[in-house]
């Protein structure tokens, strides 16, 4: 029975009925007591004042030495004469102190009619290494996988289209931090996935390598032209990036279901069931997570006094009746004169009114040939400029299809994070030779002690620690990559200590 | 030649959706005779006669505690509703093929909500006395066209103490009757040959209400949530379920597959829906509604009890749509479940889905085709026609009133 259904009460229950039988129970209404149950009772108590006195049921080792007669762990033949016996010696159970491990020999008590199941003591199993075995893990893993993709099949999308995802991306520090957040994603989605990656400053090894592992199906084409260094001409150049990625799909012809995914964007599994549900073009909500940047000095006052600043959406606004009513984009008035201009600049780096990423469209709309493409749809070749937002490819607006049901759910979240235009980082990540001489920091431009660092936020120097530790006399200082100054970044005080003198 | 035409396309379309109901990809019809059996209509097949008994023997108790209503061992409170309502009630007892006698044996409880069955064998004795007393119909066959609704523990051995329940035997009067219990293991003394076993009670309204989204992926491999050790009453393992549970949790305690635990956490109903493993362990019986709830919830039940007889088990196909783990294999629990190939535990699963099946593990209320109520009665349809040995001659007595222990002869 299910005896998580019936707590301890129960269990007292049943205690309880053993200490006053009398009344209830009418088995045991034997009120004459023949010498040998007086005998044994005897017998019983002295046992129980012998395993009072040691500290442990010695009763159990009597047994086994006397009426063994296999020697497995587990069970042995019945025993009649010893029924009574044990059904009484077991029954009180109150002065078991020592854990039993699991070589117990259980006393068994009289057999129902012939059955193979015996009531009574029995021992318990474990097998000799209780851990799993990662053979059958793996296995196990691959029956859940399985039975997932069954129930896909079943509850899932029906015909599940094909995901092109657009990403421009270019070789910088933090390169390798996004483009692997993204890829790892895409790895995850469930449908097929063909990634067109627009790289600025044309194709390099290092994109090539970073996306080689990802076993997904890509398409990798380099755009002339160097990533400016303000935020502005980046977007600029990003719209280009896409449109251009967008001629690809036309051309190639690809058949699915385009998104866009900013390689320092992070996206949600269900954003790629969500749009599977588009039909020509929708656009889900966008959570930014823009002002987190710079919670210091002047928001520290003031947190107090305004309620926790909620997390500003963009994305689609709907009416009562779950229609496409207006947009919600984002505020720029509170940070106004604040904003980064330069990509590597500590003040916050603002989206624009409606990013690319909020929106996600049919690859036929695309396609060249008319077929069944709706007519507010812009030709791409006939883009005289460049888009800021792929509205720009609608005539009217009010077609877009809200996803996420209506824009509530947010789905994925847009955030810049960048290190400084001149920070460096070994290439591919691999540190090849192991660093044997270091040069100190003193010879790069950069300042040390930046004016705007608040008085808590101490100069921490030596944030990336070369792991591989390296026999060298200059114990001066090392080298420095200062890769990571936008953010404060608290590294092990190890590092710091070791470090006694702060250039 | 247009006749025949028009008669083809009419024969054709009449078909066409017959043949495709047949490959819905998400329910697998339980095939061959067993399928069949589960949607039968008992209507017409047998009559039902309910005696009267003064509501002492049901109201009253039912009165007293209202809590009979809920727990699991309702069902015998539930079957009489049933049956007072039923279409295969009839109010001539001539011609009724089967007596039921409304006692609800079950619902003296403790405080905390658990059952006592020491005054059970007297209430039942009382009530055939008052039976064979007032109507002819249990002195002519003794109780074989009778059926009771025992849904204790142990069934009609009316103690919860497995040890108890051997000593005391069936009730001696009950010999010939037939049982309907939920108690089932092969070759023990409270499974009579001719029971009927049926489900513990599982309130389906509850069930329904904590449905979650189909497409939720299932992502617990095995998932149980119980006692391993009854510390109250045998610390040390052992006794309880014969081992299997504290065997369960030592061998399996280390094993992230594994999702067991003695915690009562509140999502108990939805975390089954995403396990693709439920495992029914014995107890102190045999038994028990976590069955009911990985048949209903779609998780496929890992029964690790020995001997057990599952419900309405020559109705419903187990082997096919459960996994039956000997409890000396239970150290080796995670090999024999991963060793299932994928297409096994998918056929399974969509057997599972079918709702049918679903339907015949619950009690619903009001009573719908194919729940257990008709499976009961298709049961003791199935049971019919009455040999014509059990008829006894006028005067003849088999059945010895006096037997079992002396506390049960006293009057209730």
């Amino acid at each position: 029975m299910k005896l998580s259904a019936l707590p301890q009460s129960y269990l007292n229950r049943r205690s309880n009925s053993f200490r006053s039988p009398g009344p209830l129970d009418s088995s045991s209404d034997s009120a004459v007591k023949s010498p040998a149950t007086i005998f044994w009772l005897i017998l019983h108590g002295l046992c129980c004042l012998i395993s009072l006195v040691l500290g442990f049921r010695f009763s159990r080792l009597v047994f086994f030495f006397l009426f063994s007669t296999s020697s497995t762990n587990f069970y042995t033949a019945p025993f009649r004469s010893t029924a009574e016996l044990a059904k009484t010696l077991d029954v009180h159970s109150v002065l078991s102190t020592k854990p039993v491990s699991n070589l117990e020999l259980p006393l068994l008590n009289k057999t129902a009619t012939n059955s193979r199941v015996v009531v009574g003591r029995h021992g318990i199993r474990i097998r000799p290494w209780p851990h799993p075995n990662p053979i059958e893990v793996m296995k196990a893993h691959k029956i859940i996988e399985r039975v997932q993709k069954e129930q896909r099949l079943q509850f899932g999308v029906k015909d599940p289209s094909t995901i092109i995802v657009v990403t421009p991306t270019y070789v910088r520090t933090f390169q390798a931090l996004h483009l692997t957040g993204v890829m790892h994603s895409l790895m995850l989605v469930p449908y097929d996935v063909v990634w067109i990656l627009v790289e600025a400053g044309g194709i390099s090894n290092e994109t090539a390598s970073l996306i080689a592992k990802s076993g997904l199906k890509t398409i990798h084409v380099g755009f002339n032209q160097r990533m400016p260094n303000s935020w502005d001409e980046r977007n600029k150049l990003e719209s280009k990036m896409r449109l251009r990625a967008l001629r690809i799909v036309r051309e190639k012809k690809l058949d699915g279901i385009v998104m866009f995914a900013d390689d320092s964007n992070m996206h949600s599994m269900e954003l790629f069931d969500e749009i599977q549900n588009v039909k020509w073009f929708g656009a889900v909500s966008v959570g930014i997570l823009a002002t987190l940047a710079n919670t210091d000095e002047s928001a520290d006052q003031k947190k107090d006094k305004e309620e926790n600043p909620r997390m500003p959406i963009q994305g689609p606004a709907c009416n009562v009746s779950n229609m496409l009513a207006g947009w919600h984009t984002f505020n720029t008035l509170p940070f106004a004169g604040k904003s980064a201009v330069y990509i590597d600049d500590r003040a916050t780096v603002l989206p624009r009114k409606l990013e690319w990423s909020g929106f996600v469209f049919n690859s036929r709309l695309l396609w060249k040939d008319g077929g069944d493409k709706p007519e507010w749809i812009k030709d791409i070749d006939m883009l005289h400029g460049d888009i800021e937002s792929p509205l720009g490819l609608v005539k009217d607006p009010s077609v877009v299809e809200p996803l996420g049901s209506c824009g509530r759910q947010v789905l994925l979240w847009w955030l810049r994070v960048e290190a400084r235009a001149d920070s460096k980082f070994p290439p591919r990540w691999i540190i090849d030779p192991p660093l044997d001489i270091t040069v100190p920091s003193k010879r790069t431009p950069w300042p040390d002690a930046p004016p705007e660092l608040p008085a808590n936020d101490k100069p921490v120097m030596g944030i990336q620690e070369p792991i591989v530790k390296h026999t060298t006399k200059t114990r001066t200082s090392r080298s420095k990559r200062r890769s990571k100054r936008k953010h404060e970044t608290r590294t092990d005080t190890q590092a710091s200590t070791r470090h006694s003198e702060q250039n | 030649m247009g006749k025949c035409f028009w008669a083809f396309l009419f024969i054709a379309f009449g078909f066409a959706p017959s043949i495709t109901a047949e490959h819905n990809p998400r329910t697998e019809r339980i095939s061959g005779s067993a399928g069949d059996v589960l949607e039968d209509d008992p209507v017409g097949r047998l009559k039902v006669y309910v005696y009267e008994l003064p509501s002492k023997y049901n109201k009253k108790i039912l009165q007293k505690d209202p809590r009979c209503l809920s727990h699991m061992f309702a069902a015998e409170i539930f079957m009489h509703r049933f049956l007072l309502s039923s279409a295969v009630r009839t109010l001539n007892p001539e011609e009724a093929d089967w007596f039921y006698t409304p006692i609800y044996a079950t619902c003296d409880l403790t405080p905390t909500g658990l059952p006592l069955p020491f005054k059970s064998p007297r209430m039942v004795r009382s009530a055939i006395q008052l039976i064979s007393s007032s109507w002819p119909y249990w002195n002519r066959t003794e109780g074989a066209d009778h059926f009771f609704v025992v849904p204790h523990d142990f069934g009609a051995c009316f103690h919860y103490q497995e040890e108890k329940a051997i000593e005391r035997g069936i009730l001696p009067i009950l010999q010939r009757a037939t049982l309907v219990q939920t108690f089932g293991q092969r070759n023990h003394v409270c499974l009579k040959e001719g029971s009927i076993t049926i489900p513990p009670y599982a309130p389906p309204q509850k069930m329904q209400a904590r449905q979650i989204p189909p497409e939720t992926p299932r992502s617990i491999f095995v998932y149980f949530r119980g006692l391993f050790y009854d510390v109250n009453n045998d610390p040390e393992g052992g006794y309880y379920a014969r081992g299997a549970r504290a065997a369960v949790w030592e061998n399996f305690k280390n094993n992230l597959l594994f999702d067991i635990s003695t915690e009562h956490p509140t999502t108990y109903y939805e975390d089954m829906q995403r396990a693709i493993f439920c495992l029914c362990p014995l107890g102190w019986a045999p038994w028990s509604p976590r069955l009911v709830e990985a048949v209903v919830f779609g998780c496929i039940p890992v029964i690790i009890a020995d001997d057990i007889v599952l419900p309405f088990a020559d109705a419903i196909p187990w082997e096919e749509i459960g996994v039956f783990v000997a409890e000396e294999d239970v150290p080796k629990l995670d090999t024999i479940l991963t060793s299932i190939p994928p297409e096994v535990i998918l056929r399974k699963q969509r057997l599972l889905a079918n709702p049918s099946m679903k339907r015949a593990m619950l009690f619903p209320q009001p009573a719908l085709p194919g729940d257990a109520f008709h499976q009961i009665l298709n049961g003791l349809a199935r049971k019919l026609p009455h040999q014509k040995s059990i008829y006894l001659k006028p005067g003849k007595k088999i059945l010895n009133w006096t037997a079992g222990p002396v506390g049960d002869l006293k009057p209730w």
